[in-house]
């Protein structure tokens, strides 16, 4: 097999597998040093024993997020050294930065705040949580300074030689529009995705009648809100960041919407079987002008097809293809706008109940509650695929292909390329596995075992 | 001095910091199975690197990081190059990191005797690999004029090198044999202190045997000069030294010991290498240096702000979290989970 098809396959495999669990470290660091401010503001031992039952599931989840970013840090440079080469540069400087200023603090923090219950002062050992959380948001915050330059790169300059990007203004990468709404997306979908498992958790303990009710009733009501905040800002989040994309990635928008000539206004797809050699509709269900209202906030104003994006790019890029799979960026497209409605429809109805101080479930609403956990799962790895598919052919976008990107085959040849994909298949499946169990039985136990 | 060698001096410098942090708590991890058989004093061993690996840690990370942005041909061209090497030291990275946190969460003997060999291989296997890496940075690899090291692992696992990956796992078990030294009381310690003495011979003599060959194996001396100066010959001495220290069961300084031996012996190889990163053993002039595989000093100048601003914070509060944690830990000690 080719060894761009199995390094893509790698860096897909892997990205998606570590991002199953950095959107609930973010969003539960946050939650658990929430819990532990309210114990030191009440002295409350309630709260005390839901930042344990929480922490336990945060550290649970933050062991595997670890172990696979770094096997993400070392990917750039293993399968991908001429992309390495070529932005260096650039990309380099804010991983370097989260390296410095993020992984230290999360890394360090995290130790005194597992190892620190009876050697710090109350608010100390609650400090050292917050700061672990500020770490990771930092740590989600440079890393999309480098992605946002690969959608969309700012404050650079070819080299004489052509050989690389560099660098020639670090402020225009940190003010970067699409990083504005790529970091306060993320950042949000972590928090939901925090809020839905702690509804869920809560929400089954309730229904088995637990003997620590009025925790898990305190549990709810703190994530009821925390997912509604988080469901309403990542809706958002999200809303700018497609809005932003018609200027930076076009064709990213109209192969989500499977839209393939230009249209003023323009069309919204409700359900599309397209012909993606053919480019042309099978079978299509759209909304007349509804493209353009959530375009530009009212119904006039054009939309460019894929058919005409491509004339434009081959004339500015040369010839090439440069349509990514549409099948792909449509229903990923699908998939994270339509489990993001549901959320938000399910985050108010844990509110309606949190609200009523009702706190019996029949058993439809607790199925719903409790299933509804794995909406952020698939509308944080849908929304990435979307990101990273929708992209293609350019792993940066108009300066490099990712075809150009990958490390030649004389140095890694794909049957290296294929053992370490097996390898990482097989490690992280158990790794999922572990996780699972431990992350079931510690949630299930309930409180008393997590002291 | 100019930025790139600057930003040599602090990559440097975040080796040595990861060299002699990590390095004992690959000992201790190593050392895991020999300390005992018992469940709790194998947590209060792991306790006593418990709150600290996980920063140790990052020393790598960052140095890998700042790699990528000072000197991405460098980055580039070893990643890709040590492939397999690379592939084998992040599964092990991966076993270790869960086992720490996943270890003590089920109450099974098997489970919890899968994680201990899981910490054990995860600490083994990077110990041996730092040196066998390291080893090649200064005999060479076949870095081709588009600065791509062709020649896969079999040409990485060569005897040279074998020989200074299991000379860094010795110096680092007797590092974290020490460090056990410290950290611990009564029988724990006693069999810290008894290992360490041990560990020892094999451990100097391996890396006296380690720097002849790499008069024959590499151009270090040429570079270095025959009398190589005074960095590697207290690195020496210091080493021999730990003996005495132990003999007296001076924990303390054996430890200020081994953490000079290593620190010593990296900057040797720096020195080295300067101004080269990466020997290139087709053609001197493929290899890498600091100026061909260097950033833009745009980029170079930004890293240095950050580094400058960032790096004595780490320190501060890194040390902070030892200051914290300093007290010993025994298997009366309250352990956490």
């Amino acid at each position: 097999m080719e060894t761009l098809f199995l390094a893509r396959a790698q860096f897909a495999f892997t990205s998606i597998f570590h991002f199953f669990f950095i959107p609930l470290t973010l969003g539960l660091s946050i939650f658990t040093a929430i819990l532990e401010t309210a114990y030191v503001k009440t002295g409350n031992e309630k709260y005390k024993h839901l930042t344990k039952f929480w922490g336990t599931l945060f550290l649970i989840n933050f062991a595997v997020g670890v172990v696979t970013g770094i096997v993400m840090e070392f990917q750039f440079g293993m399968n991908w050294s001429a992309y390495s080469r070529f932005v260096g540069d650039i990309v380099g400087v804010p991983l370097a930065i989260e390296t410095l200023l993020a992984f230290f603090i999360e890394s360090t923090f995290i130790g005194v705040w597992v190892f620190g219950w009876n050697k710090l002062p109350k608010a100390l050992h609650a400090a050292s949580i917050w700061i672990v959380a500020l770490g990771s948001t930092l740590s989600a915050f440079w890393i999309l300074v480098a992605n946002s330059f690969m959608q969309s790169p700012v404050g650079y300059k070819m080299a004489a030689n052509g050989s690389q990007a560099e660098m020639v203004d670090f402020f225009a990468l940190l003010f970067n529009p699409s990083l504005w709404k790529q970091f306060p997306h993320v950042l949000a979908g972590g928090v939901v995705t925090a809020g839905f498992l702690v509804i869920a958790v809560s929400v089954w303990h309730l229904c088995r009648g637990t003997q620590e009710r009025n925790a898990f009733e305190t549990s709810l009501k703190f994530g009821a809100i925390y997912a509604f905040i988080g469901t309403m800002l990542v809706v958002l989040a999200g809303h700018a960041q497609m809005q932003n994309l018609l200027t930076t990635q076009p064709m990213k928008v109209a192969a989500a919407e499977a839209l393939w000539e230009s249209e003023n206004p323009a069309s919204f797809s409700l359900f599309t079987i397209g012909d993606e050699k053919g480019l042309k509709d099978v079978f299509s269900i759209r909304v007349p002008g509804m493209l353009s209202f959530l375009a530009y906030n009212t119904f006039e104003g054009e939309v460019k097809g894929i058919k005409n994006l491509q004339k434009e790019y081959a004339v500015q890029y040369g010839p090439g293809n440069y349509i990514p799979s549409i099948v792909t960026a449509y229903w990923s497209f699908r998939f994270m706008v339509g489990a993001g409605t549901l959320m938000l429809f399910v985050s108010l109805l844990a509110l309606y109940k949190v609200i009523k101080e009702n706190y019996t479930f029949s058993p439809m609403a607790g199925t719903l509650l409790f299933w509804s956990l794995l909406l952020p799962w698939i509308a944080n790895t849908s929304g990435w695929i979307l990101a990273e598919m929708g992209r293609q052919p350019w792993i940066v976008f108009g300066l490099l292909k990712t075809e150009n990107g990958v490390t030649p085959a004389s140095v890694v040849s794909s049957s290296e390329l294929l053992f370490s994909l097996a390898v990482f298949i097989v490690i992280y499946a158990a790794l999922a596995g572990t996780d699972l169990f431990l992350l079931k039985k510690y949630a299930s136990a309930g409180i008393k075992t997590a002291e | 001095m100019d930025l790139q060698t600057l930003w040599f001096v602090i990559i440097a410098f975040l080796f040595i910091s990861f060299f002699v942090l990590e390095g004992f708590d690959f000992g201790v991890g190593i050392l895991l199975p020999f300390m005992s058989q018992e469940d709790r004093e194998r947590r209060a061993v792991i306790n006593t690197i418990g709150p600290f690996w996980d920063g140790n840690e990052m020393w790598l990370i960052s140095a890998g990081g700042v790699m990528f942005a000072v000197f991405p041909k460098w980055y580039a061209t070893l990643f890709s190059g040590f492939y397999l090497l690379l592939i084998l030291m992040l599964v092990a990275l991966i076993f270790r990191g869960v086992a720490f946190e996943f270890r003590s969460k089920h109450d099974n003997p098997a489970w919890r005797s899968f994680w201990d060999w899981s910490i054990f291989g995860g600490s083994l296997i990077p110990a041996l690999l730092w040196g066998v890496a390291i080893a090649n940075f200064m005999r060479g690899v076949p870095i081709d004029s588009s600065m791509n090291a062709t020649g896969g692992v079999l040409n990485l696992l060569n005897p040279y090198a074998l020989l200074c990956g299991i000379t860094s796992l010795f110096i680092f078990s007797l590092h974290g044999a020490i460090f056990l030294a410290l950290k611990t009381t009564d029988t724990l310690k006693e069999k810290a202190m008894s290992l360490a003495r041990t560990l020892w011979a094999p451990a100097t003599l391996l890396c006296i045997i380690c720097m002849a060959c790499t008069v024959t194996e590499t151009d270090l001396y040429l570079r270095l000069g025959i009398n190589p100066g005074t960095v590697p010959v207290f690195s020496v001495l210091a080493l021999v030294s730990v003996i005495f220290m132990l003999q007296k069961n001076a924990a303390g300084w054996a430890f200020a010991m081994t953490t000079v031996a290593i620190a010593f012996s990296t900057i040797t190889i720096f020195m080295g290498l300067y101004p080269r990163v990466l020997v290139s053993s087709l053609n001197p002039a493929w290899s890498l240096t600091i100026y061909n595989s260097s950033s833009s000093l745009y980029s170079l100048g930004i890293m240095s702000i950050v580094a400058l601003l960032f790096i004595p914070m780490i320190l501060i509060y890194q040390g902070w979290s030892y200051q914290v944690f300093r007290q010993r830990v025994s298997k009366d000690s309250e352990l956490e989970y």
